[in-house]
């Protein structure tokens, strides 16, 4: 059954273009189509085919049924198929199946053009309502109705992604802009500006949509937090504790946000990937992130030269030196205290730190 | 002359267990030093654990830090597997503190025994402990119970015999 006609490619009365998809490749039920790679087109009444190279147009039917009768002429006399196939080369099935089935419930085609005069078939809402026939074609109606009031609804919906789509470009091209130092911006507008990108979303963030559940995801998770972490982890002296990169990283992303398993998983990854980042789990088994290069007896010494220098230090008084989270700067002490260069003295007025002096 | 306290008893954390095992055995070092010059200088044979918590020795008022009654045990548990310190009832109440072991005193007894030829003599306990001869000597004052001890170390080394007397014990040197 041949379901293909050629078409000039120009839209009828009433018909409007959905949404178009390039890259992508026709097939007569599972044969490759006399057709190369090209561009469909979804609208509100059919499904266009478009071949980029030679302009060439071809009007595809989906549906299984048989086309009719009058059906005009196509590439194929008969073909052995009852369906066909689209194959995208450029990714855009999601968007286009969605549109598709979304078109299919509203049935655009089916609405008659005001000016089109047809013998065929009962013009919608021009014959007065009569008996039972009467009563079914207002249910008919009003379901019709209802289905339209959806479709507008989630039109919206559609519009609104594609904003979304846009911003995320604006962004990302005005970010790479700072980054080569094109525009006219000063230190700190550029730094305000990172913080507003940072917050307002990162372009393109995986989900498991588009790459799977499982260790691919967390493996693609795993590189873009090492890409999305570098930054912060440098301002904040090499390390985070687990709960801030959930913080930050869920806030950045505002959509499809990461569960807790997922962030632990995809950071246990960082080894195998050889990205610079490490997970890390203390003693008392607060987790972290750290940057590899961060030096553990760096850290160490330099708590050591504080606490010597301040005579003795509390977790809390040496965070608030160190800007860091009050429980980050206890697992240093405690660490500096495990290594034997500190000593702690615990009385009612709380856990001080000493020098070691045993 | 009055007790000097070490740079430890002026240093805070000396009063808080410390969890690293390294510095821990340092610390219990530094106290076990402490507590027994504390009861040399006083001349304390025994001590009451009670008693002991408000004593100076494990209570700095000054810089308001005092040991707990946990850390006190252990101090206690470290200076009897050193040797110096036995406990008086089973409920760990009460112990005999050993600032000098008894086979030290007994070397000192010894010693002054040979210096002044007294080998042979037969003494009392009450003459060596108490008698105007060992004025002034280290072991003058000494508790019965804890001469006793040193003279049967004494005993065991071959160097004197503990005999029984009328009116208590005695002792003969070789």
């Amino acid at each position: 059954m041949d379901r293909f006609s050629w078409s000039n490619g120009l839209l009828e009365i009433n018909e409007t273009l959905v949404i178009q998809q390039r890259g992508v490749r026709l097939y007569d039920g599972d044969d490759k189509a006399k057709m190369d790679v090209g561009a469909v087109l979804l609208s509100t009444h059919r499904l266009i085919w478009r071949d980029v190279k030679n302009q060439v147009y071809a009007k595809i039917v989906i549906h299984l049924h048989p086309a009719a009768a009058n059906k005009e002429p196509g590439p194929y006399q008969n073909s052995k198929y009852s369906y066909i196939k689209l194959s995208f080369k450029e990714h855009g099935q999601i968007e286009f199946y969605r549109r598709l089935t979304e078109e299919m419930t509203r049935r655009r085609w089916e609405e008659k053009p005001v000016s089109q005069t047809s013998p065929v078939g009962p013009q919608a809402g021009r014959t007065r309502a009569v008996g039972i026939v009467g009563i079914e074609r207002k249910i008919e109606e009003r379901r019709k109705e209802t289905d339209k009031n959806i479709s507008e609804a989630f039109e919206d919906l559609s519009k609104l992604m594609e904003k979304a789509k846009e911003m995320v470009e604006v962004s990302r091209s005005i970010a790479n802009k700072i980054k080569d130092k094109q525009g006219d911006i000063s230190e700190d507008e550029t730094i305000r500006f990172k913080s507003y990108l940072l917050s307002m979303g990162i372009a393109n963030p995986v989900t498991r949509e588009t790459h799977g559940s499982g260790t691919h995801y967390h493996l693609q998770l795993a590189k873009q937090l090492g890409d999305m972490l570098q930054a912060p982890l440098e301002e904040r002296g090499g390390m985070m504790s687990l709960t801030e990169v959930y913080c930050l990283v869920n806030r950045a992303r505002g959509m499809e946000l990461l569960s807790p398993e997922d962030l632990v998983n995809a950071c246990k990854m960082f080894e195998s990937l050889k990205l610079p980042l490490r997970l890390r789990v203390f003693d008392s088994g607060v987790m972290v992130v750290q940057l590899q290069s961060h030096s553990e007896e760096e850290m160490i010494a330099s708590a050591l030269d504080s606490v010597t220098d301040k005579g003795s230090l509390t977790a809390e008084e040496f965070a608030k030196l160190l800007g860091l989270s009050v429980l980050l700067s206890k697992e240093r002490l405690l660490l500096a205290e495990k290594m034997g260069h500190l000593c702690r003295d615990d009385s009612v007025e709380g856990l001080r730190f000493y020098p070691n002096l045993f | 002359m009055s007790f000097e306290w070490p740079w430890q008893y002026s240093f805070p954390p000396f009063f808080t267990l410390q969890p690293n095992v390294d510095t821990r055995q340092k610390q219990l070092a530094a106290w076990c030093s402490l507590a027994l010059s504390y009861c040399r200088h006083h001349r304390l044979y025994t001590l009451d654990v009670m008693e002991a918590q408000e004593s100076p020795v494990f209570n700095n008022k000054k810089i308001e830090r005092k040991l707990s009654m946990e850390a006190i045990q252990v101090v206690f548990e470290e200076l009897r597997k050193k040797g110096n310190l036995e406990w008086l009832d089973k409920n760990k109440s009460r112990c005999l503190v050993m600032w000098r072991r008894p086979e030290e005193w007994g070397k000192l007894i010894y010693q002054w025994v040979s210096k002044n030829g007294m080998n042979n003599s037969v003494f009392t306990l009450y003459e060596l402990s108490n008698g105007d001869d060992t004025q002034g000597e280290d072991f003058h004052g000494l508790e019965e119970w804890m001469l006793l001890r040193s003279l049967q170390a004494l005993q065991t080394d071959g160097k004197a015999e503990i005999i029984s007397m009328d009116d208590g014990k005695g002792v003969k040197f070789f």
